[in-house]
Order: structure tokens, then sequence, then C-alpha cells
């Protein structure tokens, strides 16, 4: 199909844009001490550029939503590539009233991880099931990826405070932390290399197992590390599987997740290892001389802003609009499936953040790592939750 | 009440921080807002007097003291969100999947779990979230957002009412953003207060010191928002009544008219047909899907008639019933009559509404009936006489049958796979010939039987699961999220922006005060200030630690 081509082209021309505007945003770091906050050639350039990726990306969404009939949010790829399309969004919204160009520098980046992540899962279109058939689809999801995507510039700017803040001489709690956060994003470029690798190869490995009294068959495609519990490989010619997932892990598919998971754990590592090998310092230390040019306050300005935004459309989206579609679809606004108490958890750690700010010393540092934890739970609510703690909402 | 006054002469309610006329610190009371020792002075809520911060006697001060700290409002709001973390650890009993071992919490936890399970359901987790102590912990929060929200509001109010332009010197120099300019002319000033005009604010002047004030309103936010909550909070107290809310789930078979349960025999439901409908596999847009995924439904429907009953008062009458309501409900588009809601929440497909048996003989390989009978699975009679003289027995009936531990048992009472055993009674004769008969099975129970019994024919119907709702407390709801919308985007999308001019020796002071965006006021002075000789304010923040 045409339009389903040029849809996936604008997308791929969408995150090639982005990347070339982080570039841009990295190029004004050179920038003098007395130019900055005004704006700068590169910097122009760059956000120009991360607008057209973003009209790109736009135009991406409108051909899907044309060639399947249907809001292209109702999937784990479609669903995630949207979040990285409102994080872009935001960060545009938030650079006109900053002019902060290292927040390209960081924010891209990690709009792009999601984006690719997102790739990584079954991208074809899947027809809507009946509770999905409503307009409430798309003015929800939306809702809750833009708010998702502004909270989300409070992470980026959080990670800059802190890379910027904390003290890089010694191995101390916070440094020690900072580089966790830094080493999981790494797991996450992990994942999507060794996938898009086995992907490249065409791998597959079948594997056939029983759930529950029925025969199930599910297909590898990393080579088994972990095969499903007293499951039998049915593919010939491949590596055998190491060990069986633990019974305790429940829910469909849960071995090949586990094996994922383990393959990006190792991956990233590796990963991980090289960049050390390579820099000779913590990630963290290394990136600290980029950041000294920017002032800690206008960062933790951002990064309380930016909540203060989310917030509200987030609370809009996440659990007003939530608690609308649920009463229409299924007769009850709220019935405490996992996916909606974690959207409340979320609600209930940014309403904690903001009751935080009013306090003394809650400022700066502190907030930052908030800001740091609200993202782990919009992350773990989208990825965990959606993967394995499976409700309503487990739709990959 | 010992009230306070100022030098400005203005008198302060007992426990005021900064006077709520001139802003001057009041000697005694700045351990309150912790301004001893530093520069800045906390502006949080303007140095008001707070009941919770001034009495600290009877046992009401301290439960209101107590409430009003928001360090212990963040405390329950963290431990509401732990708790709510951990329901989700293991699946929540309502929603223990169909496909396990026992719908029965006290075994499924621990079959599936393990010993982490059993603990689980030990403690009650999975039914958290009805559980009494995290009810208490909601009403808990509730208290804590009334006081809180009393606690300031009523005096921030009054403060920020009582203003003046007109403040004094250390409420100025004490202000984060501060600078001081000599030799101002008077024609700067007047520049300012034009160009501050534009940017909307309000000036107000007295005795030629300038307040320019904007978004007061903004401040009003939270405790907007909170009345909200408070809303929502109690439309769930009421919720939990029969009075405001009730649910009922009802299975009704295609054909089927029946009472709508909960509603008194006042309306009754007819099931004309349920519909599903696929997804076409040869759609090629989701061809490749559903080719990977199978079969995806596209439609759920039950076509109803809804009947009200025109004399359900009168007990024992025989109802003279009216139809109100034809409709196609679908999910998404549920069916809606005289307070009530009906959903399409579940079906059964193939339920078998009558099996059509023949008699014949053992040996006769032409299978020639004999007679035969039609059971109505969902009322069947013990005894059927067939015209030929022979006569059925049924012994047992299965509507749902299974073998259970080799013991043959039904799992529920619907007829989705009928099974029976047979006694049938030649003419004229007393001792019965025992069959079993299933879908695919027929057995002779001794192998010596010279009749059989074979199905010749069957009708099958579909069931629609419905749920009927009465909800009265949704405009309660919508109210409290409407409120709450209101009051979080005022409090989080304006800001409370103060600039202060003070004229001083041929100069001015100049300091402002914004309750967030601190980046946006000094945009709007530096736009302010721009071609006068008034010297930019200075951030005199001091990040703690």
């Amino acid at each position: 199909m045409d339009l389903l081509n040029l849809s996936s082209t604008m997308l791929y021309t969408a995150f090639i844009l982005y990347l070339v505007a982080t570039l841009f945003f990295g190029a004004t770091i050179r920038q003098d001490k007395s130019e900055r906050r005004k704006k700068t050639k590169s910097g122009t350039i760059g956000i120009t550029i991360t607008i057209i990726g973003f009209i790109a990306q736009l135009i991406y969404l409108i051909t899907r939503w044309i060639a399947s009939g249907h809001a292209p949010v109702s999937n784990m790829f479609e669903f995630m590539t949207f979040l990285g399309m409102s994080m872009v969004l935001a960060f545009i919204i938030l650079y006109f009233y900053y002019k902060l160009s290292f927040l390209g520098l960081f924010a891209l980046p990690i709009a792009m991880i999601i984006i690719a992540y997102a790739s990584m899962f079954p991208t074809e279109i899947s027809p809507l099931v009946p509770s999905l058939q409503s307009h409430w689809l798309y003015i929800h999801v939306t809702t809750v990826a833009l708010g998702q995507g502004i909270l989300f510039i409070s992470f980026a700017a959080g990670i800059m405070y802190l890379i910027r803040q904390i003290d890089q001489t010694s191995l101390n709690k916070g440094s020690v932390w900072l580089e966790i956060v830094m080493y999981v994003m790494i797991l996450f470029i992990g994942f999507i290399v060794i996938t898009t690798t086995f992907n490249i190869m065409d791998y597959h490995a079948e594997f056939e197992y029983s759930e529950g009294g029925t025969v199930i068959t599910t297909d590898y495609h990393l080579p088994a590390i972990a095969g499903p519990h007293e499951g039998t490989l049915l593919t010939e010619g491949v590596m055998k599987p190491w060990f069986d997932t633990p019974t305790w892990m429940q829910g469909a598919d849960a071995g090949r997740k586990f094996n994922t998971v383990i393959w990006s754990f190792i991956t990233g590592t590796i990963l991980y290892g090289l960049v050390r090998l390579i820099i000779r310092k913590r990630v963290g230390a290394k990136l600290q001389p980029l950041l000294k040019n920017v002032k800690p306050d206008l960062l933790d300005e951002i990064m309380y802003r930016s909540v203060a935004i989310g917030f509200p459309v987030f609370t809009l989206g996440g659990l007003i609009f939530a608690a609308i579609w649920a009463q229409i679809a299924w007769g009850r606004f709220w019935g405490w499936d996992p996916k909606e108490v974690w959207a409340l958890v979320t609600w209930f750690f940014y309403a904690a953040f903001l009751h935080l700010r009013l306090s003394r010393g809650w400022h700066g540092e502190k907030s930052a790592w908030l800001a740091v934890g609200g993202f782990a739970i919009i992350m773990f609510n989208l990825i965990v939750v959606n993967l394995v703690l499976a409700g309503l909402h487990s739709y990959a | 009440m010992n009230k306070i006054k100022c030098e400005c002469g203005h008198i302060n309610p007992e426990g005021t921080v900064l006077c709520e006329a001139c802003g001057k610190p009041i000697e005694g009371n700045q351990h309150i807002d912790g301004n001893e020792g530093k520069k800045l002075l906390n502006m949080r809520y303007d140095g008001t007097a707070r009941r919770s911060q001034t009495y600290n006697k009877s046992v009401v001060d301290k439960i209101w003291s107590f409430f009003s700290s928001v360090k212990v409002g963040v405390w329950l709001i963290v431990i509401a969100l732990v708790a709510s973390m951990i329901g989700t650890i293991f699946p929540q009993e309502i929603y223990i999947p169909a496909d396990a071992v026992s719908r029965d919490p006290a075994i499924f936890y621990e079959d599936r779990y393990g010993v982490l399970g059993l603990i689980y359901y030990q403690l009650g987790f999975h039914n958290l979230y009805s559980s009494w102590w995290y009810m208490i912990l909601i009403a808990l929060i509730g208290i804590s957002l009334v006081i809180c929200s009393l606690d300031r509001f009523v005096p921030l109010y009054k403060a920020l009412k009582r203003q003046k332009a007109q403040r004094h010197e250390t409420f100025l120099n004490r202000q984060r953003l501060y600078s001081e300019s000599s030799d101002v002319a008077d024609q700067d000033i007047e520049t300012v207060k034009e160009n501050l005009k534009k940017q909307r604010y309000k000036i107000r002047e007295e005795n030629g010191h300038i307040l320019a004030e904007k978004g007061r309103f903004s401040r009003w936010g939270p405790y907007v928002n909170h009345i909200g909550l408070i809303i929502i909070l109690l439309a769930a107290i009421f919720r939990t009544t029969p009075l405001m809310h009730t649910e009922e789930y009802v299975w009704v078979r295609e054909g089927q008219q029946i009472a709508l349960p909960g509603t008194k025999g006042e309306y009754y439901i007819e099931n004309k047909e349920f519909i599903m409908e696929t997804h076409d596999e040869n759609d090629e847009r989701f061809a490749q899907a559903i080719q990977q995924e199978g079969v995806v439904p596209s439609n759920f429907q039950t076509d109803i008639v809804i009947y009200q009953a025109t004399n359900a008062s009168i007990p024992g009458a025989e109802p003279e019933l009216e139809p109100i309501l034809e409709e196609s409900i679908q999910m998404n588009k549920p069916a809606k009559f005289d307070g009530y809601t009906l959903y399409q929440s579940g079906y059964q497909v193939n339920e078998f509404t009558n099996m059509t048996f023949k008699v014949h003989e053992t040996d006769d390989p032409d299978e020639t009936s004999l007679g035969s009978f039609t059971i109505n699975l969902m009322n069947p009679e013990s005894t059927y006489e067939l015209d030929s003289g022979f006569r059925v027995e049924i012994g047992q009936y299965y509507p749902d049958y299974i073998l259970d531990n080799g013991v043959p048992t039904s799992e529920t009472n619907f007829p989705r796979n009928p099974a029976f055993v047979l006694m049938v009674y030649p003419p004229e004769s007393d001792s019965p010939e025992v069959s079993f008969l299933g879908i695919g099975k027929n057995i002779d129970a001794t192998g010596e039987n010279e009749y059989k019994i074979g199905i010749e024919d069957f009708e099958l119907h579909d069931v629609s699961g419905l749920t009927l709702r009465v909800d009265y407390t949704l405009p309660f709801f919508i109210l409290g999220s409407a409120i709450f919308m209101i009051g979080v985007i005022q409090g989080m999308y304006w800001q409370h922006r103060r600039i202060w001019i003070h004229p001083k020796a041929g100069g001015i002071l100049l300091a402002a005060h914004t309750n967030k965006n601190w980046f946006g006021i000094k945009k709007e002075i530096e736009k302010s200030i721009e071609n006068t000789s008034i010297t930019m304010v200075e951030d005199q923040q001091e990040l703690d630690e």
C-alpha cells in the first residue's frame, strides 16, 4: 500500500531529522559564554530541523490514520511513536519559551530512543477490537501522550541538572545513582541494537509449550537463552535454550519476553562497558563539562515549569478522559485495573512533587531526582504494566 | 487574642510573620516561617498568621496543626501511592483470570504465585482498594485537604486584600528579586508604569510607592482544585449506597423476555438477537495483522426491546408490557432509559436451545426411526412418552458436561455442552435400557442395549451478558473533576506577580515576587525598565544546601 509506505518513510525521515537537529544543538556548546540565551545560528538551525522533523512525523501520523481508518494510537508501536512525537512537541514549545539549545541535546536523543524502541514492536496496522472503537480512543490517548511528553521535559531538565550539579570527583550516592540512570538508558539502546541485528538476520525459532491445558506456539526472534517453561524447540539448526523460564513468570509469552530482557541486559551491559572503556570515566562525569555553561536555576525552573504544565494535561487525559471512556465502554469509570492504578500512582507522585516544591530544601537536586522518578513511573506504566502486569490495556 | 500593632499602624492578628499592610517582619515571630538567619523572607503564604502555626495548646489545635501540615499531606500521598502499587503486584480478586484453577481467592493466589501469593491473600491485598485501611487513608487525605486549605486560604485572602502599595524597606530588600537605583528621573518611573500596564499589571500608588500586581486569582487555584477533589471524594462515599448506585448483571437468551433485575418488576427486556462480527481477513489493511494474531472481533451487539410494565405496582397481576425502547447495544454505545443504562458486557455463543432425538434398533444399519422426542434444554421434562409406545426418562442431565477427576458433572448451569443419562423403556417393558448421550458421545452402559438413541436435530442460540446500572453520582464526579481542572489550570497556568517600587533619597528600590516562573517575571521586568536608568533586579536566591 502506497500510503503506508509513505507513512513509514516519513517516520524514518523524522527520526533522521531529529538526529541531525541534535548535532546542531550539540554545536551550540562551543558558543561563547556571553552569547548564551541569545539566538545562535546553530540553535536556530537545530530548532528549524526539529520542526521539519516534527512535521514529517505529523505526516506519518496522518497518512497512517488515513490508511488504517482509525487514529494510529492503538498498539504499542503506535502509542510509543506518538509519545516520542509529543515529547518533541513539548520540547519545541519549551524551546521557544526558554531558548535553551542544550535542552535539545538531551531531550531529542531520548525521544529518539523512545521512537526506536517503538519500532521494535509489530508495526502492522491492527484492526480495532470493539472496546476501542470510539472517538475517545484518540481523545484519551493523545491527551495522555501529550501530558507525558511535557512531563518528560522535566525528566530531561532533571537529568541535565544532575549531570551539571552532582559531584563527580568521588564515588558518592549521587554519582552512583546518576550512573545507574545512564546505564538504564543504555539498556534501552541495547534492546534496540540487538533486536534490530537479529531482525536483519531474520532469525526465527519456534517453540511449543502448554499453558492451562492448551498448546501454544511462540516465535522467538532472538536466540533462546531462556526457553518457555517446559517448551519444545520446533525449529531446527538454531540455538537450544540454556534454561527454562521460571514458572512464576506468568502471562502471554512470558518466556519470549524474559528472553528479550536477558538479551537487552547483555547487549546493554556490553555497550556500557565499551563506552566506559573508551571514555575512561563515568558517563555522568564525561557529560558534566558540556553543561558547565548552563545555569542550574534555569534548569530547575524548566523542570518545575514542565511539571506544572504537564500535570493538568496528564490529569485530564490519564484520569478524567480515561474515566469518561471507561464509563461509556465498560459502564464503570474506575475499575482498579493495573493500568488505571498506575495512572493514579503517577498522579499521586506528581501531586507530591508539586506539594514538596512548597517546602524549602526541595528545590534543585532533590526535585531533579523526583523528576527522574516520575518519568520512571511513567515508563513503568508503559512497559512493565503493559507487558507483564497485563490488564485491560495489554495491547502488545 | 494578642493583636500585634505594626509601626505602620496596621493591626495584625496573633501569629503574623510579616505585617499584612507593609510587610515588615514582626519581631519574635520570624521562626514560624523559618526566616531566622536567612537573607530572604519566606513568601509562601505572605507571612500571614495561620491557625496551625499560632495555636498549639488544645487537642483540637494539635489535630488541626497535624492535618494542616504539607509534610503530613505529602506523607499521606506517598503512603497511598505505595499501597496502590502493592495492589498491582498480583491481580485483584475481581481480575482473577477465567483460566485459573479456581476463582476462589483462597486457592488461586497460592496455586499460582506460591508462598508470596498466599501472603498476599492473607494480608488482604487481593481486595486492597476496598479494604478499610485504604479507605481510611483516602479519608485522611480528604481531611488533610480541607484543613490545609482552610488554614491557608482565609489568612492569605485577607492579607492580599489588606496589602498596601507602601511596603517596608526590609520587606523589599529581603525579596528574591531586588535592586537599588539612585537618581531615577520621574519620567523613568512613568515609563516603567506605562510598560507594566501594557503587560496587564494593575498599578496602585500610595505616596509615590508603587505596587504592580497581576494574576492574583491564580493564588486561589489550589483551593479551588481541592474543593473539586473533596466533591469527588464525597461522591465516592455516596456511591457506596444503593440509593445512588446499583449494578446488576443479567444473561438474556436470544428470543427470551425477562424482567430486568433491580427494577422491581417495572422493566422487561427482550433479546431479539445477539450479533458478533469479526474483521474481514481479506481486508488488505489488516490482513497481515490478522494472519499473525488470529481473528479479531469487530462488533458485539445485542438488539433489544425494553418494555415497561404499566401495572407493576399491583402485586400478583400479570404484567401489561408496553415497548418503550428498541435499540442495538454495542460496546461504546450503551442504551439509556429512565435513569438506567444498559451495557453490552458479555456473550455466550452457540448454547443449545433444544435437541431432538430418535430411537432406533441398535443393529439397524438404516437407523430407521421408531419415534422421536425433543428436549427443551432450558426446561427439560422428566419423561417423554413416544407415540410408538416407547418411554424415555431423563436419569441425569448435565447442561455443561465435563469430567472432573473421572466424575461426570456440569461446569455451569448453561446448556453449552449438554449430556444426558437416558433410560429407554421399550413398549410394555418395565426394565429400562441405559444410554449416555452427549455431543460426540453415545455410550451404551451395558453393551447389551437393543435400542439406541441418536441426535436427529438441534437448535442453537446466543446469550448476551448485559450490565444494568443506575449511577446518580456521575454528575457529582463530573462537577468535581471540572472544578478540579479549573482550579489546577488556574493555579498552574497563571502566576501571581507583584513588583514594588519604593522611592528612597532620589532613587528607588525595586523588588519583585512571583509564586512561580521566576524566569517569566524577570523577562517582564527587563522589558519594563528598558531605556530607563533603573537597575535590573538581581536574583538573590540562596539555593539551600
